[in-house]
């Protein structure tokens, strides 16, 4: 288990209050101008050195990111960092914890990522429905200005650095890096092709580098305590501190920072009081928030909870949103419940996710009461292959891998639910 | 009734929600100011990226002045035209996120989460304990006081199952906890946001399991 001394957000409950001074108390901001003067790109090379991978879901290294950004801006075409607060997975609740119990964390990392990557200013987009999460990180970052920690001269460094709230209205799809900025336009949430990626043309034509809010946020400890510290922690490739959301069926859930690469077993023993009703009684887990196909309990109870650990099982660590399914959970209709977010999170614009996920959906449902030909769960799975791979954005895959994962584990479950309905008209006819 | 006093999706009328009646609208001197904030957000020549601020900004100042928070057709427009942004545009925006309410709703919106996580937890006894309440979804109660609606993951999975009514969380809810709250709005008082349990935020029922000298 994780040692209190390497935890990064020791604020994470909100048992101390989330303002300056008790964020100071913490370490935060102390001689940040000190982490500045090292340079930008040894800032950059620290994250590289660190092995920190984006925690919004992909996994694609932080620093590695960072380094396409360009090293001179052009003049009247200024760098942004856009933080990614849109938290939307279903499953995902740790942004929030980050924002309303540790704001300063968040805002000196923009600082510390922003100035490394030459950007001018941070926009944090958050999602609409975070509300009094926004209240408090609008307050944090008015404290942040007045203490002259961020605007001209930020923490004395000589640089000036802006870091702006943006709301959102609430779209799932606004969490696509294209979509958010399309959003921080003043437009629709609709994913832009790429190329060109944003970090060549992005939030107003400029260069843009989009992070998820725990990315940033470890920043600062990152770089206090050395690259070497973060990346002793966890498996190669998969190093550093997580935090951990787990929902549904587990005795107590919660949100925890846990060493990457935790075993499954370990997560809910230490932290969620076990499986409701024991382990015997664990069906199956996603461990990624909805995106991510399931795991059967028997394949995901010793599992290391990693980015490679995952993708061994053919899921993935995603935000690290773990649900918890046990014996009581109807599967077919908790998957179909995803479906159905899918079908309303869709953008519209490509016409294989607009159609596909409310057409996925209405088989689940009749899947979900065995209504249906047995064939038909081969003609869903091939239906989800044609809409995965085959849109401008991951929502198609987000919304074909779930089933996917459903058919590969659960097909006999699927089988005998339509065998089960077709039983009493068999007999009827004859 | 007439035929005339029917809309086109044949619901009736009420004379409280006819567009023009918000046609002088205009915003109060605290958010004029909030309005030149929101707008120092963002570079020159870039007004357009305040559009959500606003809407959010005109749905709040709505629902302060009549009681039910929603954007009539003008109150768009109105907000389109600051921007100096054609009203479809606007329009479209405003239709595109789910948080924009084009009909109205009541004083309280009660949005209970029904995805996955909070269905494992019981997200649907909650939507029953609303329904038995007298509440309907996407309807205003005979009150004035209630719209249900069931909305996607609000991103508090680890206190499911929960509800947003305007600003305030209530999670870790029972079909009882969430009629007493219910019951709490229509006598005019504020409940307690936040966990149901007591339980301190996203922390493990009963304590932590981790910062425990950070507790303590």
């Amino acid at each position: 288990m994780l040692a209190d001394k390497d935890r990064i957000f020791t604020n994470l409950y909100g048992f101390q209050s989330w303002n300056l001074a008790a964020a100071k108390k913490r370490g935060d901001w102390a001689d940040t101008k000190a982490l500045m003067a090292v340079g930008q790109d040894a800032i950059i090379d620290a994250i590289k050195a660190s092995g920190l991978r984006g925690r919004g879901g992909a996994g694609f290294p932080t620093g590695m990111k960072w380094s396409f950004m360009p090293k001179e801006p052009a003049p009247g075409r200024p760098s942004f960092l856009v933080i990614n607060a849109d938290e939307s997975e279903p499953g995902s609740c740790k942004d929030r914890e980050i924002i309303r119990h540790d704001p300063h964390k968040l805002i000196e990392g923009a600082l510390l990522a922003g100035y490394a990557m030459r950007a001018r200013a941070a926009y944090i987009y958050i999602r609409g429905e975070y509300i009094a999460e926004a209240k408090v990180l609008q307050a944090a970052i008015d404290e942040a200005y007045d203490k002259g920690l961020i605007g001209k001269n930020a923490s004395k460094s000589g640089y000036d650095f802006d870091v702006f709230l943006h709301r959102g209205a609430g779209a799932y799809i606004c969490g696509e890096e294209t979509a958010m900025l399309e959003s921080l336009e003043g437009k629709p949430g609709r994913p832009r092709l790429k190329p060109p990626f944003p970090a060549g043309v992005g939030l107003y034509g400029c260069p843009t580098t989009v992070n998820n809010v725990e990315s940033i946020a470890v920043v600062p400890t990152i770089l206090r305590r050395g690259a070497a510290w973060f990346a002793g922690i966890g498996r190669p490739k998969n190093e550093g501190t997580k935090l951990f959301q787990i929902s549904g069926h587990v005795n107590k859930p919660c949100v925890v920072e846990e060493a990457m690469g935790i075993p499954f077993r370990e997560l809910i023993e230490k932290h969620c009081g076990g499986i409701r009703g024991g382990w015997d009684n664990l069906l199956a887990v996603i461990p990624g928030g909805s995106s991510v196909p399931l795991v059967p309990a028997n394949e995901i109870i010793d599992a290391p909870m990693d980015f490679d650990g995952l993708r061994d099982l053919k899921s993935g660590l995603g935000t690290a949103a773990v649900i918890v399914m046990d014996k009581s959970t109807d599967i077919v209709r908790a998957i179909s419940r995803i479906s159905y977010f899918y079908k309303h999170e869709s953008c519209g614009q490509c016409t294989p996710c607009r159609e596909g996920t409310g057409w996925m959906w209405r088989v689940m449902e009749r899947l979900a009461e065995g209504n249906a030909e047995p064939h038909e769960i081969d003609l869903l799975l091939e239906v989800t292959t044609e809409v995965e791979g085959h849109t401008i954005c991951a929502l198609g895959d987000a919304a074909a891998w779930p089933i996917q994962g459903l058919i590969r584990h659960f097909r006999p479950e699927i089988e005998r639910r339509i065998a089960a309905k077709r039983a009493p008209m068999r007999e009827a006819a004859e | 009734m007439t035929a005339g006093s029917y809309s086109s999706t044949g619901e009736a009328k009420d004379a409280r929600f006819e567009p023009s009646a918000f046609k002088d609208f205009a915003w109060t001197p605290e958010n004029v100011k909030e309005v030149e904030t929101i707008l120092g957000r963002y570079p020159p020549g870039r007004q357009h990226s305040a559009i959500i601020p606003l809407l959010h900004l005109a749905q709040y100042q709505m629902g302060a002045q009549t009681g039910h928070a929603w954007l009539p057709g003008p109150v768009i427009e109105f907000v389109a035209k600051q921007l100096d942004m054609p009203p479809m545009r606007a329009l479209e925006v405003a239709t595109f996120y789910t948080m924009f309410n084009l009909k109205p709703v009541g004083r309280f919106h009660v949005q209970v989460c029904g995805t996955t996580p909070c269905m494992l937890r019981g997200a649907e006894d909650i939507m029953a304990a609303c329904k038995a309440r007298g509440l309907k979804k996407g309807a205003i109660t005979e009150d004035g006081l209630f719209t249900l609606s069931e909305v996607e993951c609000m991103g508090t999975c680890a206190n499911a199952p929960m509800v947003q009514i305007n600003d305030d969380n209530y999670e870790d809810l029972t079909a009882e906890t969430m009629t007493a709250i219910l019951d709490a709005l229509a006598r005019g008082e504020t409940p307690k946001p936040g966990s149901q349990t007591g339980r301190q935020a996203s922390c493990p029922e009963g304590g932590p399991t981790s910062l425990t000298e950070v507790a303590a």
